[in-house]
Parts: structure tokens; sequence; C-alpha cells
């Protein structure tokens, strides 16, 4: 464990032309190298998603406005959910799991390389696939349209009765080839992590990091399986005289909920078991303070990824399943609240006693928790069933689920941007930058999804491109709306910061955070080997055993 | 972090004067069995989320001030501390007591609200939902309406409840007028059922709440809960058959030579359409268009001209009328009464 490097031999060509360095990236089998093209294609997305989601928000910002046509309103949220979704959130998550998994273990690479570039590119070309929708959605018959049945497509709404043209077929097939992407990569990171680890790490030795990725891509193998299958038979429906969701040949508009819900829950999961990894690698070093409870923490994922599988139907509690079904979709949706508040009180304790220092990463972690909590809470409320028969497809789910995602989410993503950002790109970010970043973020976030539960309360739902006045909504779309040119002034901050520090940051060297696993132990940005030598370790943290022989972990674990 | 707060003023608004509701949709001012029962169970749950938010969200914001590293930090690592076992039992046994509290409230009230049966009395309505408007059969009464449910107030001594057969002729839609009862979906080829029982006279206000196609959001809901003799002089009159007036006959003759009858109902004559609203007694209703405009003769003649200038993206095409064409056949329908 150090950071020596082996030296290339003294024939390399002085300067290469372009052309090199683009084939390079396009060609490459490294995980970092794929993780860091699946963190800026995740980046591209993210400010087209967002655009898409402010003109949506100009559009509502006040009663019977007309910024756009219903059709386009209602592509425009059929993209966004749909980008974010698959195109951002995923992929920026795989991004970070490839990069980091095998330095975290101490491996050189994933296990299957070439299995990894395959599932990326896969995954960006279904992207550009949904996109060319724009473009391609009609046809030969002129002006072009992009999918606008909503990012659950609920059936028969994309059957060809509904959806003319070719925009659904877009949706389906990128949806169909992202998703084996997705695939690929988890099969890659649960072998990874079963076979690549180094010396001495075992299972309950490994940082929690990939003990969260592992149960993802358990998740991810078991609930994009269905997700597949459903576009397929949906193809079958469109071209090939099937039946399984025409709902005029006997077929079911239901069992496409149960499909897309089976892997649309299990999603959320897929979704936010990273964003605990990277809150569970951060809060312990800003802490200064081991995870709390590490093995309680193992147990509570494995319970979130096995009870994950069997609430989907809290989805579905408006579509007149019996007084049965919905008390058991009750039961288990209640019963995951419970893992779930054991991993928040197990970072609470880890924050207890110890010496918090507000850096960047770890301010976006604590507003996280803060967030977190509260979406949880909304989340109860949704799933005693009765309450959600108010709150179902109402803007109060709209918010709560961006709670999840955003106040989520992507905080920790953020978070993980900075902390990681030094190990990278070997330079440090600028902690202004940061900062400015943070509070202008927090500042939008609450204005927009903290004011939206109300006019859910009191009776929008969503999905509407106008709405009446005198519903007593028209105040909070106002401050929905103003949130959102926050949110996107913060956005350009923290892409700004990413290029300033790129080009002028200082150099961060190995360790910044004088932090305790394996990535910190070699370089900054690390050799394509990774180690020089393969690591050995003894504990959970191996850096602090290494900083304090007098003291190590293994002693106590 | 505010809205939790907002939320039980809210309720708490709500529940201290409901006449003036804080909005004709607003979920705590319940003003049927149903939205009340489910009311009910709300409150119970934000009483018991509140408190979790209160006491977790107090300790966090303790920890993060009491414990952050001060100016004059000696440099030294803070006590390794690994886990308890005694403390992850506790908080694995108070969370799980909260649940199955949880769960035994909700079960109650899902068993009141989708296990009663309609008593002899129970008026039944067929809601069929179809892009973007709403049709309203009363199969006992040998009534058909659109867009406008009129309903007989339910007395608590001799509750008249109306159940509601969910069918759907297109895609999916959504049943919810929030101070009734929550929604319930439209879904073609899987019938659902719900029921309603006022307790006050009234119009209540909802709209389809499933996304439907391009123009889900004027797919407005209007409910008229009216007093039994209100209800039944209503009952009689739709029942009667289209007035003929011979001053119109014009206009009439355009809408039957034209394809308005392909969509369209006019009882007693040659238009049998079903794919649009029956329009035997078009000026009883208040709006035209699913609730997206009033119904006055301007905006009548406008809907006739021009659908999209209302509803972009309605089914109704605009039949390329002259003027004097659309004056006749305006002045037609005013006479539907």
């Amino acid at each position: 464990m150090s950071t020596e490097s082996i030296a290339w031999p003294s024939t390399t060509v002085g300067s290469r032309p372009f052309v090199d360095h683009v084939h390079e990236w396009i060609a490459t089998v490294d995980h970092k190298r794929l993780g860091l093209l699946y963190i800026g294609f995740a980046l591209m997305f993210l400010m087209i998603a967002g655009m898409e989601a402010l003109i949506i928000r100009i559009q509502l910002i006040r009663p019977h406005n007309d910024f756009v046509s219903p059709q386009v309103f209602n592509r425009l949220f059929t993209m966004h959910g749909t980008t974010m979704i698959f195109f951002v959130i995923m992929p920026v998550l795989f991004g970070f799991a490839n990069y980091l998994i095998p330095l975290m273990i101490g491996a050189r690479d994933m296990a299957f390389p070439r299995l990894n570039a395959f599932s990326f590119w896969m995954t960006a070309f279904g992207g550009l696939l949904l996109y060319f929708s724009v473009l391609g959605g009609n046809g030969l018959y002129g002006a072009g349209s992009a999918p606008d049945v909503g990012w659950f497509a609920y059936a028969p709404l994309t059957s060809q009765t509904f959806s003319i043209g070719h925009s659904t077929d877009f949706w389906t097939l990128a949806l169909l080839v992202s998703g084996f992407g997705s695939i690929g990569t988890a099969i890659n990171i649960i072998a990874t992590v079963l076979c690549m680890r180094c010396p001495g790490m075992t299972l309950a030795k490994m940082p929690l990091f990939a003990w969260l990725n592992l149960v993802m891509a358990g998740l991810v193998v078991l609930a994009v399986s269905p997700l597949t299958a459903a576009q397929i038979m949906l193809v079958i429906d469109r071209y090939l005289g099937g039946h399984f969701f025409d709902t005029q040949a006997g077929g079911s508009a239901v069992i496409w909920m149960h499909f897309f819900w089976v892997f649309g829950h299990p999603e959320v999961y897929i979704l936010v078991l990273p964003a605990f990894a990277f809150a569970s690698e951060i809060i312990p070093v800003f802490s200064r303070k081991p995870i709390f409870g590490y093995s309680v923490m193992v147990g509570a994922t494995i319970a979130i990824g096995f009870i994950s599988m069997s609430v989907w139907a809290h989805h579905m509690f408006t579509v007149g399943m019996n007084a049965a079904a919905n008390t058991f979709f009750v039961i288990s949706t209640m019963a995951i609240a419970v893992p779930t508040g054991i991993k928040i009180f197990n970072w609470l304790a880890t924050m207890w006693g110890g010496k918090i220092e507000f850096k960047t990463p770890m301010l976006f972690c604590i507003a996280f928790l803060f967030q977190f909590l509260i979406a949880g809470l909304t989340g109860i409320m949704q799933g005693a069933a009765p309450f959600d028969w108010h709150l179902g497809n109402s803007y109060f789910v709209v918010a709560h689920f961006h709670y999840v995602i955003v106040g989520g989410i992507l905080f920790c993503v953020f978070g993980a941007f900075y902390y990681w950002f030094p190990k990278m790109t070997g330079k440090m970010y600028s902690e202004t930058l940061g900062k400015l970043h943070f509070w202008i973020f927090i500042v939008g976030f609450h204005l927009t999804f903290d004011f939206m539960h109300i006019p859910g309360l009191l009776g929008m739902p969503r999905r509407i491109y106008t709405y009446e006045p005198g519903r007593g909504w028209d105040t909070w779309n106002f401050i929905v709306t103003i949130g959102v040119f926050f949110q996107a002034a913060a956005i350009l901050v923290f892409l700004g910061n990413l290029l300033w520090s790129y080009f002028r940051g200082k150099a961060a060297g190995s360790d910044p955070w004088d932090a305790w696993t394996l990535e910190w132990s070699t370089n900054s940005p690390p050799p394509a080997y990774n180690f020089a030598v393969i690591p050995v370790v003894r504990s959970r943290r191996p850096l602090w055993d290494l900083k304090h022989p007098d003291d190590p972990d293994w002693k106590y674990e | 972090m505010s809205q939790l707060l907002v939320l039980i003023c809210g309720a708490g608004i709500a529940f201290a004067d409901p006449t003036p509701p804080l909005s004709p949709t607003n979920i705590f001012a319940p003003a049927s069995t149903p939205a009340k029962s489910i009311f009910g169970l709300s409150l119970f749950v934000l009483a018991v989320t509140g408190a979790i938010f209160l006491v977790v969200f107090t300790l966090l914001l303790y920890a993060v001030l009491k414990f952050r590293k001060r100016a004059n930090d000696d440099g030294r690592e803070p006590p390794q501390v690994y886990g308890s076992n005694q403390v992850e039992l506790a908080w694995t046994i108070i969370p799980i007591l909260i649940v199955v509290a949880l769960v035994m409230a909700t079960a109650r009230v899902i068993a009141v609200v989708q296990k009663a049966s309609p008593p002899g009395n129970a008026i039944v309505v067929t809601a069929i939902g179809h892009q973007f408007w709403w049709e309203y059969r009363y199969p006992g009464l040998g009534v058909v309406t659109a867009n406008e449910l009129h309903i007989p107030v339910s007395d608590p001594v001799h509750p008249a409840p109306t159940f509601i057969h969910l069918l759907s002729a297109d895609t999916d839609h959504s049943f919810w007028v929030p101070r009734l009862a929550g929604k319930t979906d439209l879904i073609p080829n899987h019938p659902n059922t719900m029921w309603i029982d006022s307790v006050a006279t009234g119009v209540y206000l909802g709209q389809c709440a499933q996304y439907c196609g391009t123009q889900h959001a004027k797919m407005l809901l209007r409910v008229y809960v009216q007093s039994k003799d209100e209800f039944d002089r209503w009952i009689e009159q739709q029942r009667q058959p289209a007035s003929v007036n011979e001053a119109v006959s014009q206009g009439q003759r355009i809408f039957e030579t034209t394809a308005c009858i392909n969509c369209h109902r006019v009882s007693g004559t040659v238009a049998d359409g079903r794919f649009g609203p029956d329009l035997t007694h078009l000026m009883s209703r208040d709006t035209i268009a699913a609730g997206a405009a009033p119904n006055t003769p301007e905006n009548l003649r406008l809907w006739i001209r021009n659908p999209n200038a209302i509803k972009p993206g309605s089914l109704m095409p605009a039949m390329q009328l002259s003027e004097q064409q659309l004056d006749a056949l305006t002045a037609y329908l005013e006479t539907l009464r």
C-alpha cells in the first residue's frame, strides 16, 4: 500500500494527434475512464433534462399560461422523467461505482472490462436513441416528435391507437437498449465485488460503499429484467399483433402497471442505495469516526433489498385492488421504513461524539440526512393507502419523489463529486464555490419542493399543462417556479467549479481528507493499473491502521 | 422542512372551519363519509410522522451543532466508537411498534371504505371516462348526461349514498373529487367501483387524475349535490325528450346533415352518436368542454367554430361552417334545454 508508481518505458512519443486521444477514450476498457465517461454523459443529460424542467415550471408559473402547447408540455414531462431516471441518475451512480469499487477493494479493474465498455456504450446509445425521437418520431410524415406517454407509459396510451408515429417506439427501444447496459454493469459489479477483492478483504471488511453497490447491482438484475421484458411485449403489441396490453382485444392495462412498478419501485432503491453508499463514506471521514454499527448497516441494506421487491403495488392503490391486496402492500411499504430508519439513526450515531468538519461534501450529506428524513415521512403518509387515494398522482407525490431523488440522491451525488474530485483529477476544488453551490441550491431546492407539496394537498393532479384559477394553487406554483431558477443558478456554479478547479485548482495530493479507504492510498489521479503493489488489508479502515499503528482497527473488529 | 408544519396548519384550518376552504378541492375539507374516514386516518398519520420528525430533526440538529469541530481543536481524533447492540435494538424495536400501529389504523380505514355495500336506496351511476370528458349514465333512472354529475344529498339518518361504476372507453382516467372521496381509476377492460355520500348540498370540483392524453388537464369534474326534491326534478327533466322548436329548424338541419351526429346524441332525432357527449339537455349544464368553459352562447359558438381555441388537442373537429351556419347551429343548440 503506497503511492509508488511503475515507470513507463521511456519510448513514448512526445505529442500525439488529437484523434488519438479521442480514440483512446472511445476504445477504452479502463474502469476509471469508463466511470468518467458515465459521469460526463450523465452531466450532459442533466443539462438537457434540467432545461426541460425549467420550461415545465415556466408554463406552470400561473394558471392558463400558454408558454408551451399541451402537446409540447406532455413531451417535456415524459422526456424529463425518462432522461433523469435512466440517463442522468443511473449513469452517474454507475460512473462512481465503476470508478471507485476497484480502487476501494484493491483491484486493478472491474471483473469484465470489455463488458464494462459494452454496457456504457449501450447506455449511451439508448440516450441518443431517446433524443433522436425529436427528429424521427413521426417517421416520414413531417414534423418529428418526442414521446408523450409519461415516464411510466401506462397502457393503452402506448398502443398504436393512441400513439401514432414512432415516438413510443423510440422510448421503448431507448429503455430496452439502456436496460441491457444496466444489466451488464450490474453483473460486472457483482462479479467484481465478489471475486476481485484484495488479500485480507473479507466480505465483512469491505467498505460499506461496496456492500451497498453489491445490493444495488442485485436489484438491477432482478428489476430491470421485467422492464426489458415488458418493453419487448409492447413492441410485440405494436407491430406483431400481440394483445398483452391491448384492452380492446382482452389485454390488460393493469398488467403493464404491475410490470412497470415491479421494476419501478426497486428502481428507487437502485438509485438510493448508491447515494447511501456516498453518505456512508463521507459522513465517517468528516466526523472523524468509523461508521456506527457496520454490520447492522449491512443487514439493513440487505433487508431493504429484499423488502423493496415486495412493495411495488403501492404505486397502484387507486387502480382498484381489493382490500386484502391493498393491506398487504401497506404492510410491506411500512415495513421498509424500519431498515431505512435504522440507517438514518446509524449515520446520526456516526456523527455523535465526532468532530464534524463542514467541508462541502459533508454539507451536502448533512442536508441529505434532514431531507431524506422528510422524504421518508411523506413516503409513510402515502404508504397509508387511503391517504394515498388522495395523494397518489397529485403534486404531493411529485414533491415527495423529488425530495427523494433531488433532496436525497442528488445531494449525495454532489457530495460525492466534491469528495472524490481530488482523487479523479488530482486537483482540489474551490471550497468557496462549493459552499456557494450548496447554499444557492439548498434555497432553490426548498423553495421548489417544500411548497410543491401544498397544491397536491389542495387537489392539484400531476401532469397537467395548465390549471384553473380559483383553486388556491396559484401562489404555491409561483413560488415553486421561482425556486427552479435558484437551482439552475447553483448548477451553473457547480459546473463552473468543476471546470475552474480542473484547470486552475491546487494539486490535491493522494489523500486530502486524511481518509481511510484504499482509493486514498494511490496517486491522484490513479495510474491505469491503480496499485503498483496489490494491497493487503486487515480491517475495514486499512489507512487508519497505517496511520495509527499503535491503535489499529483490526484489534477491535 | 417547513411543509410539515404548513401541512398540519392546513389540516387545522380545515378542521376548524370547513365552510370557506383554502381551496374548493382541499383534501382536508371532507364533505362525505369516505373522505371523512380518510381525513381521520390522515390526521393520525400526520400526528405520528410529525412526532417522528420533531424527535429525529432535533437529534440531527443537536448532533450537527454540538459535535462540530471547534476552532480550538487539539487535532486529536475523537474516541473511535464502532457500534452498540443495545442501541441498535432500541431503534429497531421502536420503529417496528410504530409501524404496527400505523398498519392497523390504515387497514381499518381500507376495510371501512372498500367493503361498504350499497343499501337498497343507493343511487347507482355508471361513469365512463373518455378522452377528454365524462359520460354519466343512471341505468335505473334512464338518464344519460355528460361532465356534470348530479346526486342527491345524503341525510345522516337516512343515508342515500351514490355508488359509481367506473369504466373507460379509451385510456386510463381517474375520478377525483377531493372533498367527496379519494381517487379511483377508470381503466379500460377493468371495471372499478367507488361511492360517495355528501352531507351538504353544493357543487364539488375535481378533475381527471390519471394522465390520459393531450387534454388531460382540462378534463374537469363537477358534482352537483342536490336536495332530494331538486334531484328528483332534475331527473324528471333529464328524462324528457329533446325539445322541438320550428324557429330553429335550419340549425337542426345543419346539425343533422353534418358529421355532428356521428358523435353526438339528441334523443328523438336521427342524432345517435356515442363518441361525444349526449346533447339532449345541453343547456341544462353550466359548462361545456368538460368544464373548460362556462356554457354561454359565445363560448358555445366559439367551441363549434374552433374547439382548439378552448381545448387544444380536443377530439372534436372544427366543422368549417360559415358564419350563418354557426349562428343557426348555435341557436338550435340553445333550445336543447
